[in-house]
């Protein structure tokens, strides 16, 4: 507990140095409201449930794409790494796009599915499928081939031997590819949230820093990068849990 | 990567290969054609899918106009600045902390916080405090881009060989003579990794900046061109953003290749 707090103590002083230097008066207070100004326009905000309001339209936004991404990055991936035909004809299409900057396709998808929850579910669909199919590409390619040939001699069949052999040992690039994914939907949920939206966390930053509510603005920033922050652990935690048969193996 | 399966088949003979050559090219080129065909056939307006050579004309008009040059300069220019000064303040600080236990405990929880956060909800922040022209869009990009870089290297200095340390040591090497000769260019591998890492972040970035204060640039082309419904902009937009960000990381991967030569070759005395 003690080396905890010493641990997380920078953080610590850096918000005491933020509150000292708003209070004092060394920056001007639109441009740095004080911490605990801050701390009370979010309560606000929670109170007349604005920010759940918001905030629930985000995550529903940013979990939908995100499982679309995952069942199709997934399928996507094994599948180029299982059949050579699916390779060669997606290989090269995957290629090509996933260089692509993703928040490229933010007005793509305005101009397909326009403003409300349609185009961000599809941004981040798009967005996300690619880290996971590389990922699970990589992970299904580099099964052992030892075990593919002891499950093929005792008579596996292609399917059984998907799921039982390739799946497993593809598990934990896979899952190394979502934690991409993760990361880059929260990117893309916010950016083009904050671009155009109706609803939604950067809806909200953009409303209330376009009406000079500095305070109640910085309480969303911190929310979000909290909770980007907390999913990240969260699905570290999860991901330690899931290869845990892994790790006992060795 | 997706090419290893194609290198993967044993290359009996390069008519094979040139087969298999052929056959990625195609199908690219069918997806060209899927995306014209789709736009002719009338299914949808040319405004949710303007055709393919519609909008190869409109990148052609933007580039005799000198539109295109200027946008694609000033976007690779702020994406490459960010990352630029990413690369060297991210080695230098997670050399530093590596070193120093101090810049240890004071950076450590910085970075294990701050690299998962979704930082381009600072965007509004940073436009608040530095308004919306280049330095911000830069600062935006170092807020997101430095952490790989600290993480990568931060990693890549802890697992440099004890043995290399240990003889440059012997030897005499000082510290700051063990740090720069032979610590961070034995990491070096990774912490281009991490730097790989980056360079595509810089980009997301930088674009997404640019849609958010608009100007020139490639991204702010784009969401102008959305505001007036200008379907072709956006797609235009699109293409020559693709065709930046696959020339950009082809080049990190080249740079890659021809600095790890030199360091694999540097190194041969040593690990021989």
């Amino acid at each position: 507990m003690r080396s905890m707090a010493l641990r997380y103590l920078p953080l610590l002083l850096l918000a005491i140095a933020w509150e000292v230097v708003a209070r004092l008066g060394l920056v001007s207070s639109s441009a740095l409201p004080p911490l605990s100004d801050v701390v009370v326009s979010w309560i606000d905000l929670m109170r007349t449930g604005e920010l759940v309001t918001n905030g629930g339209a985000s995550l529903y936004r940013a979990g939908a794409g995100l499982a679309l991404a995952i069942v199709g990055g997934a399928v996507l991936g094994i599948g180029m790494a299982w059949s050579k035909p699916i390779n060669v004809a997606l290989g090269p299409i995957v290629e090509i796009f996933y260089p692509l900057p993703k928040s490229a396709l933010i007005p793509v998808t305005v101009i397909w599915l326009g403003l409300g929850d349609g185009s961000k579910i599809l941004l981040i669909f798009l967005g996300c499928m690619l880290p996971v199919t590389i990922g699970a590409f990589n992970g299904a390619r580099s099964s052992e081939q030892t075990l593919v040939w002891s499950a093929r001699s005792m008579g596996a069949g292609r399917l059984r031997m998907l799921w039982d052999v390739v799946l497993p040992s593809a598990m934990p690039e896979l899952l190394n590819g979502i934690r991409t994914a993760l990361a880059l939907s929260f990117i893309l949920l916010v950016s083009s949230e904050l671009i155009v939206a109706r609803g939604g966390f950067g809806y909200l930053i953009g409303f209330l820093g376009a009406n000079g509510a500095y305070d109640a603005m910085y309480a969303v920033v911190l929310t979000v990068a909290f909770l980007g922050f907390a999913a990240d652990r969260g699905y570290q935690m999860l991901m330690n849990r899931m290869l845990q048969w892994r790790e006992q193996e060795q | 990567m997706p090419d290893a399966a194609a290198l993967d088949a044993p290359a009996s003979s390069w008519a094979h290969t040139l087969l298999w050559g052929f056959a990625r090219i195609g199908s690219v080129l069918a997806l060209l054609v899927a995306w014209e065909a789709l736009a002719r056939s009338g299914t949808f307006t040319p405004f949710v899918l303007p055709s393919l050579t519609s909008v190869v004309e409109r990148i052609w008009t933007d580039a005799l106009s000198g539109e295109l040059f200027i946008n694609t300069s000033l976007t690779v220019y702020r994406a490459l600045v960010g990352f630029l000064i990413s690369a060297v303040f991210g080695i230098l600080i997670g050399v530093m902390m590596s070193r120093n236990v101090i810049a240890n405990w004071f950076f450590d929880p910085i970075v294990s916080v701050g690299f998962p956060m979704p930082k381009i909800a600072f965007l509004p922040v940073v436009i608040l405090w530095l308004g919306v022209y280049d330095v911000s869009k830069i600062t935006i990009i170092v807020i997101d881009a430095i952490f790989p870089v600290i993480a990568a290297t931060l990693i890549a200095i802890r697992g440099v060989e004890r043995e290399l340390i240990w003889s440059a040591r012997n030897m005499g090497a000082t510290d700051r003579e063990l740090m720069w000769q032979i610590i961070v260019p034995a990491a070096m591998p990774q912490i281009l990794t991490g730097l790989q890492v980056a360079l595509p972040i810089s980009m997301i970035i930088a674009v997404v900046a640019e849609m958010l204060m608009g100007g020139y640039g490639l991204g702010g082309a784009m969401v102008t061109a959305s505001r007036f419904a200008d379907s072709r902009g956006v797609f235009a937009g699109i293409v020559e953003i693709a065709i930046v960000g696959y020339v950009m990381i082809k080049a990190m991967t080249i740079l890659r290749r021809r600095l790890l030569i030199w360091h694999q070759e540097a190194n041969e005395p040593t690990t021989a």
